[in-house]
């Protein structure tokens, strides 16, 4: 079932990677540019209607921002996950709300969250969970939380740090 | 193609105000024809710590906004910097009011991308534990449907009835709201003795109270009056906006993840799936009591069907240093509110890259709650709101 | 709101009527809030003896806290037979309970909320995030100590508290309310520019007034 669909979809796209990772779940990586096409065959020609999520993985390492799409199909009781990997310096990707509403709001978040552009999404640059945030959007991997938790907020003071194998270790085996 | 069907997000506004050229309504405030209201997040009628921020024209809602964000904590971020079973503490705080659903899923995807078995009985237990969350969530659930509308007192019979169930929480698992019992390779402690029939003895009580709030809450002529055809969900807007779980079914689309996708051992247990047809407030209300009491006969099932003996976890070496080689997966299930995802991406590392939570809510509480509010009077938005069952921890996590 | 809403503005009524609108002088009081002084001691014990069973707390949820206040107003718990209720309006409360985490976004909420509130008020901070931040200690978004930036009387402790803890907390703050040292409003009016610092230290995007009630 899957493997029609996949065979399909390589003769109309370029996939970079196909992943099985079980027999109703695959990941493939599409190019930048071909993947809401792909999305759009998806959902009108094979029935992947069901929009489960979208979601930005950050390869800080490699430069680059995983957006992660993933669909479903009630009917074959299948799921594609769709993975674009897009530039990290200049992150943005073509809108897919015009396929779900609902997608709109998911691209709200990652615009805040980890600074994709998403161009003509709706409301995109309307405050979405944080308030009076500036600088690097949190979600990225080179925000440092805890040191700008230390920083920011006023601390109380006395809390310590264990590392927690060698804790446990020493107070509840003690003898072992 | 028109504006309005490229554009859906503009919603049905058929009567009034009207639609200006790029989709949105034309509301000049400065006419004093309109009145914008903060409904939340300090507000008796709102589920949990959110806002809607409504634009009324008399007492008819024209314009809503949601705005979340005040309970964010920024779970994704903090679990990036912890180990894998550090994990387990932070994820059941993402939902309150069923944590073990986070638990599962969690739990799950590690499983999926390691190998580590479990065993039958710790499947069961899980089981268990699934529907008992659903119980409560239900229970609680009642009983803010009924204060939305002024009806506290199923709202007193509901609450102790979910202290019930509760209890056997904490006689099971050691704690009364947060769990931390589902673990990888299994659950953490097994069922204590005489726990079936203890379990048995509140169940009876519940049944007894859910006859009374069926004869008093679901039979009520003023609960009728209001909410019988409030708040219709057109079937076609399920896909379109995401509708998931007890609002998806009461819209027609048979779809339960327990049992299309069945999980756990979902497969071994009898039950249907509960639909309707009508997709009002109503309907959504009485589809979740019907659930209900399906989960009350669920959980007599699975004590019946659990074997005895056996282990209720798998050893697992070295599980404070997990490695979990590169990959990722998707794991949902079915919680009160509708398919609850988690995507786990790993990178083989001690750490998880990222950890992605898809909540029910996410889809009804933003997109589907704006285009709902449209041309609703203001006594509704309450009951409309907990109609949908949103919960705002799993929008902002 | 947003702080463009505070400048005059000039306002045409529906019968075309002009008139000038001045937000900071008409919707909100400028006075800072000062110190009640007790008049009499006698009086001040009866007073006090006539707050401690009469807590009125807000119905704000603003953390995970909340979902042990539901099971409080049952009857397996009933707070009430403590003279404690909970109502719907800051106008009609006398205990604020941050019930949990506040991030930066609930807690610009939390401090109109609590200027809002008539004196005498009292605060209680449930669960150890509002102690040392908990385990969100490393949260880029809620804050980690509840009493820099509201005068906290009494803290529950525990992740989350049992209703049990709660009803225990309510039996401590009524003895500090009891003994006198309940006096969270006087600190606040008397430290007003120090909390004020430090709220404005972690809210960036201050658009309010300085004390609005």
């Amino acid at each position: 079932m899957l493997e029609n669909i996949i065979s399909e979809l390589e003769k109309q796209f370029q996939l970079e990677a196909v992943d099985h990772n079980s027999s109703d779940l695959v990941f493939l990586t599409i190019d930048r540019d071909h993947a809401v096409m792909a999305i759009d065959l998806l959902k009108w020609k094979f029935g992947y209607k069901h929009f489960v999520l979208l979601t930005a993985v950050d390869f800080l390492e490699e430069g680059k921002f995983q957006l992660t799409y993933i669909l479903n199909n009630p009917d074959t009781k299948t799921d594609i996950g769709v993975r674009v990997r897009i530039d990290r310096e200049d992150a943005n990707m073509v809108s897919a709300h015009h396929l779900w509403p609902t997608v709109a709001t998911y691209q709200r978040e990652l615009k805040e969250m980890f600074g994709i552009d998403f161009p003509g999404s709706p409301r995109l640059n309307d405050p979405f969970i944080l308030e009076g945030w500036e600088g690097t959007p949190p979600y990225r991997r080179d925000f440092d939380t805890k040191a700008f938790a230390a920083s920011f907020y006023h601390q109380r003071e006395g809390r310590t740090t264990n590392d927690p194998a060698t804790y446990m270790k020493e107070k509840l085996y003690p003898n072992e | 193609m028109s504006k309005k069907e490229f554009f859906p997000m503009d919603g049905d506004r058929t009567k009034y105000p009207e639609i200006k050229s790029d989709g949105t309504a034309d509301i000049d405030l400065s006419s004093h024809k309109y009145i914008k209201l903060w409904h939340g997040p300090n507000h008796p009628g709102i589920t949990g710590n959110m806002a809607v921020e409504l634009t009324l024209c008399g007492d008819e809602v024209v314009e809503g906004i949601t705005h979340v964000g005040y309970l964010h904590r920024g779970f994704e971020k903090l679990m990036e910097r912890r180990k894998y079973i550090q994990n387990f503490p932070l994820v059941c705080r993402i939902a309150v009011p069923e944590p073990d659903y986070n638990e599962y899923n969690y739990a799950t995807c590690i499983e999926n991308l390691t190998g580590i078995d479990v065993p039958e009985k710790g499947m069961w237990l899980r089981t268990l534990t699934l529907e008992m969350a659903r119980l409560q969530g239900f229970l609680m659930w009642i009983g803010g449907m009924a204060g939305a509308i002024g009806f506290g007192t199923v709202g007193q019979w509901a609450n102790y009835c979910r202290d019930l169930v509760l209890d056997r929480f904490e006689e099971l698992t050691g704690g009364r709201i947060y769990h931390i019992y589902i673990l990888p390779g299994g659950v953490r402690n097994d069922i204590p003795e005489g726990f079936k029939d203890r379990m048995e003895k509140n169940l009876r009580e519940i049944e007894g109270f859910m006859k009374d709030i069926r004869r008093a809450f679901f039979d009520n002529y003023v609960f009728k009056k209001r909410s019988v055809g409030v708040g219709y969900i057109d079937p076609a807007w399920v896909f379109d906006y995401g509708i998931v779980g007890p609002n998806a079914r009461a819209a027609g689309f048979k779809h339960d993840i327990r049992k299309n996708y069945p999980y756990a051992k979902y497969a071994e247990l009898d039950f249907e799936i509960t639909t309707a047809k009508d997709s009002d407030i109503y309907t959504r209300a009485f589809l979740r009591f019907e659930e209900l009491l399906k989960d009350i006969d669920l959980i007599r099932q699975i004590l019946d069907k659990m074997p005895e003996k056996g282990d209720h976890i798998s050893k697992v070496s070295n599980m404070m240093n997990l490695k979990i080689p590169a990959g990722e997966t998707y794991v949902r299930s079915e919680c009160t509110r509708g398919e609850y995802g988690y995507y786990l991406v790993a990178d083989g590392s001690e750490y998880p890259r990222r950890v992605n939570v898809r909540g029910p809510s996410y889809t009804h509480g933003v997109a589907l709650l704006e285009k709902m509010l449209v041309n609703v009077n203001i006594a509704d938005v309450a009951q409309l709101m907990v109609s949908l069952h949103t919960y705002p921890p799993e929008i902002e996590r | 709101m947003s702080l463009e809403d505070l400048n005059k503005k000039q306002i045409v009524s529906p019968d075309g009527e002009h008139f000038e609108v001045d937000p900071m002088n008409d919707y909100f009081c400028q006075d800072r809030p000062e110190e009640v002084k007790p008049v009499n001691k006698i009086v001040e014990r009866f007073y006090n003896w006539a707050r401690s069973e009469s807590l009125w707390i807000l119905g704000f949820g603003t953390g995970c806290g909340a979902i042990e206040m539901r099971p409080l107003m049952t009857p397996r718990f009933d707070a009430y037979r403590f003279g404690v209720q909970w109502r719907p309006t800051p106008r009609q409360a006398n205990l604020l309970i941050v019930s949990g985490y506040l991030s930066t976004k609930t807690l610009k909420r939390v401090i109109r909320v609590y200027e809002q509130m008539q004196n005498p008020k009292f605060v209680m901070g449930l669960g150890s995030c509002t102690i040392n931040g908990g385990m969100y200690f490393d949260s880029y978004n809620t804050i980690k100590r509840l009493d820099y930036y509201l005068p906290v009387d009494v803290y529950v402790a525990g992740c989350m508290p049992r209703p049990e803890a709660l009803l225990a907390g309510f039996e401590e703050l009524k003895k500090l309310i009891k003994a006198g040292k309940a006096e969270g409003a006087n600190e606040y009016a008397n430290k007003f520019d120090w909390y004020k610092k430090n709220q404005k230290e972690v809210i960036r995007d201050w658009d309010m007034p300085d004390y609005n009630w």
